[in-house]
């Protein structure tokens, strides 16, 4: 069941917190196919002259089609998504992980759908550029 | 050395069949913390088609990448309908615009996502900045 109806522009949607671990970078690594050794190698990634490890951007942007998922009352709903990987996510090699948080404002209810403005941060810092999405009931 | 110019305008065979598994699906949801009931797919799972389709241009020898120069710039997904389980998709890359800015060659690639019908699934739109060896 769609929860879009409601939603006018202006709406600030329920911000969602994420907490990523390098398991679960070696578990979408297996599952997306994408081995890149930046994202699982601190040896590799530091070579490059990242920090360290960090996430896939597609991780990132996976996370954002979750928060989109759990606005819409479920999967099935996105019909446009998309962003720019602008900024690394680096993610420790601990057991807390770090924390990725997705913020939403709905931009415009039009016929054709919702339009959503993303905010995407991970300590403070935006991680996605101009994220955005359009969702359809 | 920088990305052949011809390379614009460029289409690639499409990639072979992936069969969309109930198993796959979970295990992609589940890498992102989510979990898979049936039904639509998590709307980022077309990258899994998308990249093997990427990844058949980067390892063209006539294109001229080197892998590890290679940075994921921008990813965006316009879908005509969700994926589901059971969906056998192919992914047909054409390489839409190729332009270079301060010795890194940014290239814009789009990724038709169809069905075993032939029928349209999504479009993934990736950009790809391919630093050359001064950058």
């Amino acid at each position: 069941m769609s929860t879009l109806a409601g939603l006018a522009a202006g709406d600030t949607l329920p911000e969602q917190t994420y907490t990523v671990t390098r398991a679960d970078l070696v578990r979408y690594a297996g599952a997306s196919g994408d081995f890149n050794p930046i994202h699982w190698s601190d040896r590799v990634a530091t070579s490059v002259g990242l920090p360290g490890v960090i996430a896939h951007g597609m991780y990132t942007l996976a996370l954002a089609a979750r928060a989109l998922d759990t606005w819409a009352g479920g999967p099935g709903h996105v019909v446009e998504l998309g962003a720019k990987f602008s900024k690394p996510v680096i993610v420790p090699d601990d057991d807390r992980g770090v924390d990725v948080v997705v913020r939403g404002t709905v931009k415009e209810v039009a016929d054709d759908g919702v339009r959503v403005t993303l905010e995407v941060t991970c300590g403070g810092e935006k991680v996605l550029g101009m994220p955005r999405a359009v969702l359809r009931a | 050395m920088t990305v052949d110019a011809s390379l614009a305008g460029r289409t690639f065979p499409p990639t072979e069949p992936y069969v969309v598994t109930h198993e796959r699906l979970a295990e992609f949801a589940r890498a992102t913390g989510s979990t898979y009931d049936g039904g639509a797919a998590p709307a980022t799972f077309p990258i899994v088609v998308a990249f093997g389709a990427m990844t058949s241009l980067m390892e063209d020898p006539s294109v001229g990448i080197s892998l590890h120069r290679v940075v994921h710039a921008e990813q965006r997904f316009a879908y005509t309908r969700p994926v589901v389980e059971g969906d056998a998709l192919t992914a047909t890359l054409t390489v839409d615009s190729l332009r270079q800015i301060s010795g890194a060659d940014i290239i814009g690639t789009r990724s038709e996502v169809t069905d075993a019908a032939g029928q349209h699934v999504c479009t993934a739109f990736a950009t790809l900045m391919h630093r050359g060896e001064d950058a």
